[in-house]
């Protein structure tokens, strides 16, 4: 008995470490690399899904349609972190080293601050959209942290723009309650300074209720939203959280026209279980749903019609699913920058990609190019500017589909860089770093 | 036949008291740990150091802790995620508002900040024991959680409430590469691991398993319960806490409370059921069994599917990986419910007979 069980203990080691070498045993040349990091199980898997297969399946476009980027193939292998830290940051020891890393998505915000230490001895640039660190913004402070397209800051500025507009004026904001109903962590807690700041400036008054992750229970939430009854609810939330507000929104008997999500709270996956329910509810969104775009149908033409689709034919163009195309759109197009400058047809090193990531210059011209006309903002990044675009349109869920309902809001600079200089400056002194010189964001 | 005690007579009693009473087993650690010392940080690569070794050893210490609690003392703990993480923030506060503190008395503080901690939320064993002090010690597990999010102070204002540290240094060497880390993590661990093999050994040791085996028999030959249970709950977070600092500092240099949510006190505790309640050897089987195996899966799975012309897809390997566990965590206390440990002890002494087993 014990015999056998030695037996089989030491068979199940000797795979192990035979599949350790096999794995890390990938020498091809000319493959650039895109490692996955992605949660398809767990309590944030309904949204991390689409997200995920989104990625890959642009990837499988890219290769099947343009043979790669200047006849570079594009390889990529997934890895299931389940929105843990630890198995995050085992999933970016795992892959950093692979041959033609490009560039890491850690798909959330704790894995991003344990990987923002790690990043710059490794030289692995960082991408963060619509994520993770809003100070890290200032790209002279954070090199290797790309916060594309906005960050928590920008979000939620945006949001009290949009309910000061529709309240008629920015000053009619004075006396009201707006309450902060956010995920317990680094995740919900980051707009908090923005939103003290907003709230000093206008004199409305913030309410934080904090909901324990992952975001079932959460009772004793919206019972303060019932006895404090504020005008407004910003709703910070993820996953299995949202879907869970609206539907105590709903018991509450909470207005739901007068809730407000962030663009991770402003998906298919967060209201299709409620449904009428969730009727009126808004959401920012940094990009488009649905199948018109050209990406789309070329994703759809080149990948699920030949069945080599990631996920569900019926769900691709989704909220979250056309987010994680416009994600590795931004990688591969930081690839093709890099090659521009560093030799086309090259694989490009973490350092080249930075470079890249850094010199991006995304017109509507070239966004109408590459089929995301109509998806998402022009964007341009900078030395300075690692976001390149703060810009979100808020959206109404109709009961069947998500509508816009404001145009495109920008962000305002005037509150956010002071914000972001001083928060990059203390990190930097934290860390006894200092500022990149002018000589650094040349090279 | 090499395995093999004859001839090996002892004629002090301090030869009788050592750990390692039988030559081979000294030259085996001995010879180990010159391995683990020596040749470990020559061979192993990044990746392996990284995300497998020194992982492996941080949780082994927090895994020894525990044992000494609940497999020693008999006090089942729900609360060691709390105690790793008043470790961390404890010694996080020292590292960042004393000027110039050291590494290592920064952990050792953070070290007592769990000591106190543990000591606190060991009051309630002495008056409820098994099941119901799990629960109680669940209160610690929730309220550090609290206390991490709720209390600004203790995140230096963190505004996100997740913190960092950077510039370790021990002596004036600097701790960034994966060997350097690697060796502070095993030099602490094998400085610990030490000493608690000569408690649980000692005087202490036996009130503990007194306790542990009935604590009314172990008040009438006149330890003192309150005594025993205290040190032990003052011991053992002490060493959590140790290991709560190492992975917040060396592992994952930047964390929030939910590195250390309830599912890690979880983990500890399977841990130390499966690796072999009351033995040092079983803290760090257990260890292994629970950090490694997990990873070792998810690697090897597709490659195993992959022989069979089968691709799995990431999802499909993360659910297989936790049914293969949960049924393997089932086999081995069906199989041996003393956990690795014992089987290790099983096969030394197999070892002692063969080849003429009898």
């Amino acid at each position: 008995m014990k015999i056998r069980s030695l037996i089989l203990a030491v068979a199940a080691i000797a795979a192990g470490a035979s599949s350790l070498v096999t794995t890390s045993a990938y020498a091809q040349a000319k493959e650039q690399f895109f490692p996955l990091l992605s949660y398809r199980t767990g309590p944030y898997a309904p949204n991390g899904v689409p997200w995920a297969n989104g990625k890959q399946d642009y990837l499988k476009m890219v290769n099947a349609r343009d043979g790669g980027i200047n006849g570079v193939k594009l390889t990529y292998e997934e890895c299931e972190t389940g929105y843990a830290t630890d198995r995050g940051v085992e999933c970016y020891e795992r892959l950093k080293s692979r041959p033609g890393v490009a560039v890491f998505d850690p798909q959330a915000t704790g894995i991003t601050f344990a990987l923002t230490e790690k990043v710059p001895t490794d030289k692995v640039p960082l991408i963060t959209l619509g994520y993770g660190l809003s100070v890290a913004q200032d790209g002279q402070a954070f090199k290797w942290n790309f916060p594309l397209m906005g960050s928590y800051w920008t979000g939620a500025d945006i949001l009290i723009q949009h309910i000061g507009k529709k309240e008629g004026g920015l000053d009619k904001l004075k006396g009201k309650k707006i309450a902060l109903v956010y995920h317990d962590s680094p995740f919900g807690k980051e707009p908090i300074p923005l939103l003290q700041e907003r709230a000093r400036m206008h004199g409305f008054d913030l309410q934080l209720i904090p909901v324990t992750a992952p975001g079932v229970e959460q009772k004793s939430a919206w019972l303060q939203v019932r006895q404090t009854r504020p005008d407004f609810v910003l709703l910070w939330g993820w996953g299995v959280m949202n879907s869970t507000a609206l539907k105590e929104a709903q018991a509450t008997g909470y207005p739901r026209d007068k809730m407000y999500g962030v663009w991770w709270a402003g998906a298919e996956p967060d209201v299709k279980d409620v449904g009428e329910g969730a009727k009126g509810y808004n959401a920012l969104a940094l990009n488009t749903s649905g199948t018109q775009p050209k990406v789309i149908q070329d994703i759809l033409k080149y990948v699920h019609d030949k069945g080599q689709g990631t996920g569900p034919k019926d769900e691709v163009g989704q909220v979250l699913y056309t987010r994680g195309v416009i994600i590795q759109m931004l990688s591969i197009e930081a690839v093709r920058r890099a090659q521009e400058r560093f030799g086309k047809g090259k694989v490009m090193t973490g350092e080249q990609v930075r470079w890249g990531m850094e010199n991006l210059a995304l017109d509507q011209k070239r966004l109408d190019a590459l089929g995301f006309g109509g998806v998402m903002r022009p964007l341009s990044t900078s030395c300075s500017d690692h976001m390149g675009s703060t810009a979100a349109r808020v959206q109404t869920w109709n009961g069947s589909k998500w509508e816009f309902s404001s145009d495109f809001i920008q962000a305002d600079e005037q509150i956010l860089k002071p914000m972001i200089k001083a928060g990059a400056d203390k990190y930097l002194a934290d860390k006894k770093m200092t500022r990149r010189t002018a000589a650094d964001c040349q090279s | 036949m090499l395995y093999r005690e004859n001839g090996q007579f002892k004629t002090t009693y301090r030869a009788d008291q050592q750990i390692f009473p039988i030559l081979q087993d000294r030259v085996f650690i001995g010879l180990f740990l010159l391995f683990a010392f020596a040749v470990v940080p020559l061979l192993a690569s990044d990746y392996l150091f990284r995300a497998i070794l020194i992982p492996f050893l941080i949780i082994s210490l927090a895994a020894l802790g525990v044992n000494i609690l609940v497999g020693y003392c008999g006090q089942i703990s729900l609360g060691s995620g709390a105690f790793m993480a008043v470790g961390a923030y404890g010694a996080y506060n020292f590292f960042v508002r004393i000027p110039g503190m050291p590494l290592i008395p920064a952990l050792i503080l953070g070290g007592l900040c769990a000591t106190a901690f543990g000591i606190l939320f060991g009051l309630p064993s002495l008056r409820v024991k098994g099941l119901y002090l799990a629960v109680a010690t669940l209160a610690a597990q929730f309220f550090s959680d609290w206390m991490f999010l709720r209390i600004k102070w203790f995140t230096n204002d963190s505004p996100s409430g997740s913190i960092s540290v950077s510039n370790l240094q021990v002596f004036g060497l600097p701790i960034d590469s994966a060997v350097s880390k690697y060796l502070l993590c095993l030099s602490l661990l094998v400085v610990i691991a030490l000493l608690a093999k000569n408690l649980v050994r000692g005087a202490i040791g036996r009130e503990w398993m007194a306790i542990r085996d009935m604590d009314v028999a172990a008040a009438v030959i006149g330890i003192r319960p309150m005594y025993a249970k205290l040190s032990a709950f003052a011991v053992s977070s002490f060493i959590i806490g140790m290991a709560g600092a190492l992975w917040a500092f060396v592992h994952l240099g930047s964390w929030e409370p939910a590195a250390f949510s309830v599912e890690f006190s979880f983990r500890l505790l399977f841990m130390v059921i499966i690796g072999g309640l009351g033995s040092i050897l079983g803290g760090f089987l257990g260890a292994a069994f629970i950090t490694i195996l997990p990873i070792v899966l998810s690697q090897a799975l597709p490659a195993i599917t992959r022989l069979f012309g089968y691709e799995m897809g990431t999802a499909g390997v993360s659910h297989a990986e936790l049914m293969i566990f949960g049924g393997l965590i089932v086999w081995f206390l069906i199989v041996e419910p003393h956990g690795l440990a014992k089987l290790w002890s099983i096969g030394k002494q197999k070892l002692r007979l063969w080849p003429f087993p009898h």
